[in-house]
Order: C-alpha cells, then sequence, then structure tokens
C-alpha cells in the first residue's frame, strides 16, 4: 500500500567521497515525485538510498533518515533485504533475469517472499503484466526468455516483475532513457496508471516528461565538479516549470546551465 | 547522423606514406608466408603421429588374441599377445567422475565465497592458494596419496562400506588397503580443484552488476542473488570449466601409478581394490614391454586420446555456445 516518504538531513558517501548532503523532503503517497538535475548531482545516489541499495555500493555509506510512513529505514533493526521487498526499483538499463522466462521473471519476487502455489502464482503475473501493459503483447509466450524481448517490453516487464510484490514504492532511474518514444509514452502512461496505487518516484533528464508525468519535481544540483549534491527545491511541477522559486532552478530547466 | 553524399568521402591518401607501406606489405607477405609455413608444419607434424600411431596401433590390434574391446586382461607382450581395454576404459571413466563428483560442487563453492562472500583482502590470498594448488607436480599429489591418504582413508572405507554398502557402489567385496578407484577420485578431485575454481570463479566476476542488482532490488539475499542471477549465467561456465577439469583427471598419469594397486579385474565397486586407467597403465608397462606390447598401449593412449578430444571438444563447444549467447544479450 502506498506509503509516504519522509527524508531527514540524508547524505551520503562512496567511500571518503560525500555524493550528496543532507537533503530533506516529503514524498506523498499516491503521487509522482520526479528528480531532475545535471549529471553526476547524485540523483541515483539519493534514489538508492530510498531502498538501501546504496550500501551494496563498495564504500557505500548513508547517514540521516528516511521514514516510510513512520518507520525509519536505517532504524538499528531494519533488514536491508526487508525494505527492498517494500520498496520496488526500476533500472535506467532493462534488467529482466536473461535465462527465465518471462513468466519467471514476473514470478520472482513472489516466489523469494515464499509464494509457490501455481495458481496464485499466474494470477499475479497476468494481474501485473496486465498492470504493466506488457499482457497483451507476451500472454502466448510466457514461458519464453524475457531476454527475446524489445528494450521497451523488456522495461515494461521489469515494471511488472516490480509491482508484483506490491510495493508501498516504486523507484524508477531514467527507466526510459534507453528507449523510443513510443515505448516512452507507452511507459509515462502506465506510471499516471501505476500511481494510483503506488508512491512513484522517477529520476529524469527529459523535462517535458517531468513535466508531462510528475505531481511534484525536485531539481537537484551541485556547486562544482567533486561537490557533494544537493536539494535545491521541491515543489508542484506546474510552478517549477513555469516560476521556481530559485533562480538556478530556472537557469537549469530554461537550458542556461552551465 | 548527416547522411553520406559523395563529397563526404574521405580523401584518398597522401602519396608520401606510400614507401613506408611497401615496406610494410612485404613484411606482410614474409609474416603470412612464416605462419602460413608454420601452421602447414603443424599440421603436417600432427597428421603424421596420428598416422603412425593409428598404424602402430592397427598393427597391434590385428595381433591382439583377446578383443580389444572387451577383454579384460593386459598381456600384449606375451606370445601370443591377449588385451583388451575394458578394465582401462571403465577405470579411467569411473575415476574421473569420482573425481568431478567431489571437485565440481566444492570448487564452485570455493568460487562463489572468493567471488561474492570473502571480504576483498581474504579473497585475493585464498584464490592465490588455490591456484598454487596446481602448481604442485602431480608425482607429489601421488606420493601424498600414498602415504598420507591411503591409510587415512581406511577408517571412510570401513564406514561406508558398513552403512552404505547398499548403493553397490560403496560396497566392498575385496579386502585391501585403500589404493582403490575412491583414494584416486578423491586425489584427482583435489588435482582438478585449481582449475575448475579459477575458471568458474572467472565467470562469477563476469555477472554483470545489473544482473544482479535486479535480484538485490527485489528483495533477495546474498545467496537468492547468487541463485537468482550469479548461477543462472555462470552454468555454461561452470561446464566448461568442468570439463576441463575432466580432460585433465582422464590424462592423469603420475599421481594414479603411485596411488593405485593395478588389477585387471573388473569392479564397479569403488573400494575394491585394483583397477587401472590408461594413462597408469601406460606409465606402469611401458619400460617393459616389447614391440607388440609398445604398440598395444599404443593403441590405448590412441583410445585415450580420443576421448579427451571428446571431452574437450565438448567443452568447446559449450563455450562457444555461451558466446552467442551473451553476445545476443549484450
Ligand atoms: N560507484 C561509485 N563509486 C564512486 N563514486 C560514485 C559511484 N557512483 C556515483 N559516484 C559519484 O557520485 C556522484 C553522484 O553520482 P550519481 O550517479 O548519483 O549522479 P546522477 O545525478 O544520477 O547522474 P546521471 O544523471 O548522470 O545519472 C558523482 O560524483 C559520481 O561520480
Ligand atoms: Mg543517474
Amino acid at each position: 500500500m502506498a506509503k509516504r516518504i519522509d527524508v531527514s538531513g540524508l547524505s551520503a558517501y562512496y567511500g571518503s567521497h560525500r555524493a550528496i548532503d543532507d537533503i530533506s523532503m516529503t514524498v506523498e503517497p499516491r503521487s509522482v515525485t520526479a528528480f531532475i538535475g545535471p549529471s553526476g548531482c547524485g540523483k541515483s545516489t539519493f534514489l538508492r538510498t530510498l531502498n538501501r541499495m546504496h550500501e551494496v555500493t563498495p564504500g557505500g555509506r548513508v547517514e540521516g533518515k528516511v521514514l516510510l510512513d513512520d518507520e525509519n529505514l536505517y532504524g538499528p533493526n531494519v533488514d536491508p533485504v526487508a525494505v527492498r521487498r517494500t520498496v520496488g526499483m526500476v533500472f535506467q538499463r532493462p534488467n529482466p533475469f536473461p535465462t527465465m522466462s518471462i513468466f519467471d521473471n514476473v514470478a520472482a519476487g513472489l516466489r523469494l517472499n515464499g509464494t509457490v502455489r501455481k495458481s496464485e502464482l499466474a494470477d499475479v503475473v497476468e494481474r501485473s503484466l496486465k498492470g504493466a501493459n506488457l499482457w497483451n503483447e507476451v500472454k502466448d509466450r510466457l514461458n519464453k526468455p524475457g531476454s527475446g524481448l524489445s528494450g521497451g517490453q523488456q522495461q515494461r516487464l521489469c515494471i511488472a516483475r516490480a509491482i508484483a510484490v506490491e510495493p508501498d514504492v516504486l523507484l524508477m532511474d531514467e527507466p526510459c532513457s534507453a528507449l523510443d518514444p513510443i515505448s516512452t509514452l507507452a511507459i509515462e502512461d502506465l506510471i499516471g496508471e501505476l500511481k494510483e496505487r503506488f508512491t512513484i518516484v522517477i529520476v529524469t533528464h527529459n523535462m517535458q516528461q517531468a513535466a508531462r508525468v510528475s505531481d511534484r519535481t525536485a531539481f537537484f544540483n551541485l556547486a562544482a565538479v567533486g561537490q557533494p549534491g544537493k536539494l535545491i527545491e521541491i515543489d508542484e511541477t506546474e510552478r517549477i516549470f513555469s516560476n521556481p522559486s530559485v533562480q538556478a532552478t530556472e537557469d537549469y530547466i530554461s537550458g542556461r546551465f552551465g | 547522423m548527416a547522411s553520406t553524399t559523395p563529397t563526404d568521402t574521405p580523401p584518398a591518401p597522401p602519396l608520401s606514406p606510400r614507401s613506408g607501406t611497401s615496406t610494410g606489405r612485404a613484411g606482410d607477405k614474409i609474416f603470412s608466408g612464416l605462419s602460413k609455413g608454420s601452421g602447414i608444419l603443424l599440421l603436417v607434424i600432427m597428421a603424421s603421429i596420428a598416422g603412425f600411431l593409428t598404424y602402430r596401433a592397427a598393427i597391434a590390434i590385428s595381433k591382439d588374441e583377446g578383443n580389444f574391446l572387451t577383454t579384460f586382461d593386459w598381456n600384449a607382450s606375451a606370445d601370443p599377445p591377449v588385451f583388451g581395454i575394458a578394465v582401462l576404459l571403465v577405470g579411467t571413466v569411473i575415476s574421473s567422475i569420482v573425481a568431478m563428483v567431489i571437485a565440481v560442487p566444492i570448487a564452485v563453492g570455493i568460487a562463489l565465497f572468493i567471488s561474492h562472500y570473502a571480504p576483498r583482502r581474504l579473497a585475493a590470498p585464498i584464490a592465490y592458494i588455490v591456484d598454487l594448488l596446481a602448481a604442485v607436480p602431480s608425482i607429489i599429489y601421488g606420493i601424498w596419496g600414498a602415504i598420507v591418504l591411503v591409510p587415512y582413508l581406511a577408517g571412510l572405507n570401513l564406514w561406508l562400506d558398513q552403512y552404505f554398502a547398499w548403493t553397490y557402489i560403496f560396497d566392498q567385496t575385496q579386502p585391501g588397503v585403500a589404493r582403490n578407484m575412491l583414494t584416486v577420485g578423491i586425489l584427482l578431485a583435489i588435482m582438478i580443484l585449481p582449475i575448475v575454481t579459477s575458471v568458474s570463479r572467472e565467470v562469477f566476476l563476469q555477472v554483470p552488476r545489473m544482473n544482479e542488482e535486479a535480484a538485490l532490488a527485489l528483495g533477495a539475499t546474498r545467496w537468492e542473488v547468487i541463485r537468482l542471477s550469479v548461477l543462472p549465467f555462470g552454468r555454461s561456465g561452470v561446464i566448461s570449466a568442468s570439463m576441463l577439469g575432466l580432460g585433465r583427471a582422464l590424462g592423469e598419469t603420475m599421481a594414479v601409478a603411485t596411488v593405485l594397486s593395478p588389477s585387471y579385474l573388473m569392479s564397479l565397486h569403488l573400494l575394491d581394490p585394483g583397477g587401472g586407467t590408461f594413462a597408469q597403465n601406460i606409465a606402469a608397462k611401458f619400460g617393459e614391454a616389447n614391440g607388440v606390447g609398445r604398440d598395444a598401449l599404443i593403441a590405448s593412449g590412441l583410445v585415450l586420446f580420443v576421448l579427451t578430444l571428446l571431452v574437450n571438444g565438448a567443452a568447446r563447444l559449450i563455450i562457444a555456445r555461451r558466446k552467442e549467447y551473451s553476445g545476443a544479450n549484450a
């Protein structure tokens, strides 16, 4: 069930390098929040702190708090594996399990959670593929490998895999950057549908995309190369794109960056 | 992308570097002639060796009073010569299978530990030590096997025979010390462990980060990441690693010759002393063999050669298929 994310004082490090500094923000449930900002400002790093994926990178370390409703993801007794089961993630490059069938790809998360009944799996797989707008294209070849699909289909397969476990939050890191415009539109439509059920955070370099899909937009920036990235502002998307309160945001959006 | 128009074609290369090119061409010619020549020479040498071996083997087999494939005994230097490879073939295959069954799971375990569990400062030394095992000469393994392993395994043999005789393979029907196929298999397993481990480790390290993150992001534990991403990706690599190990186990000579007390009894009971392998039999008999005796050993060597060739061919086939597969997914 969709949950609110409440971040306070969050910094993330790669070894001794601080990649993002002191970020605080709130992400509303059942909404789409877009992260924009120049390359290297720490959007991916920040996104990955929200499901504790940052710490799987060698040297990765996080300070600060991330509350999911009222539970601190970085609390002392929290198992990162359990966090990742409730905060799903979709990556920039589609990454279905290459040797697994389409069915098994979607069922993978459920099986990890202990669901083994064939009929139950089949139900969820169908529901998730329908939810990802992929069902009609693959229903006749569920037993074929997922790597045989087109890039856009693979990305929707990854979305189906992520939503099959009914996560509280869905994180997407540039989910369309490897896709053609038609597949991109398909996924943007899908995001619009999914926000009825999930809290969605999406990183994008595409301003139009941020404007089209998101309710709120967060702009990140860094003072100079090698400096940590910071959250400059977060606001209603409409406002960010029409009348942002910080000059740097306006410069970036209107292409006057750097 | 600008469409290519005639004006886009690069101008013809200037004339000045021509001279350099022509010596380059002469060099090319000499080099290609040399490499072609040595390639052909190699083929000729190979063909003449194969021809020689086949010729001598054919002579031996034509003089064989027994059946080359089904006779148990090996009295090739007697008159008339009676010999067959049945015991040797079975012994070679069985000892290698035992070695694989023991070595592959352990090697995969070590490789996974090195690539995915051990902290970096532990992983490198462990990998190094395993690689070091490959540097030990096989005669040393043989001596160690005969002096340490054989007496040490006596207890294991008793225990296996007592509780697992019902499995047939662990039923000891002949008394004797542990100079048997199980001991040989264990020794071979230790010997092929390094190659299987290091090839598997390389494959496991090549698993694309994004494949592992796919599993991690679903909430997979470390073991589940291995099951979902690492093992499926590495499967064909492990198979070819095992084949390489198998190729080595099939041809191992000195270690087997030192540990086994050879006999020409056909037995599928691993604990029964005796049996033999192609390589061990050749090493044991070649010195005292006469003309036909030597030719007979050559014939058995030829069979081993073909067997090894088949195994290596299969390994190569799997590796090639794997390349195709990863190329299609790149
Ligand atoms: N694995 C890593 N090891 C060390 N430093 C890293 C690593 N990944 C990212 N960084 C550094 O962290 C900073 C933020 O990187 P990040 O990938 O989060 O940026 P980003 O905003 O997602 O950029 P992009 O828009 O190009 O994806 C950069 O300075 C980058 O060099
Ligand atoms: Mg990024």
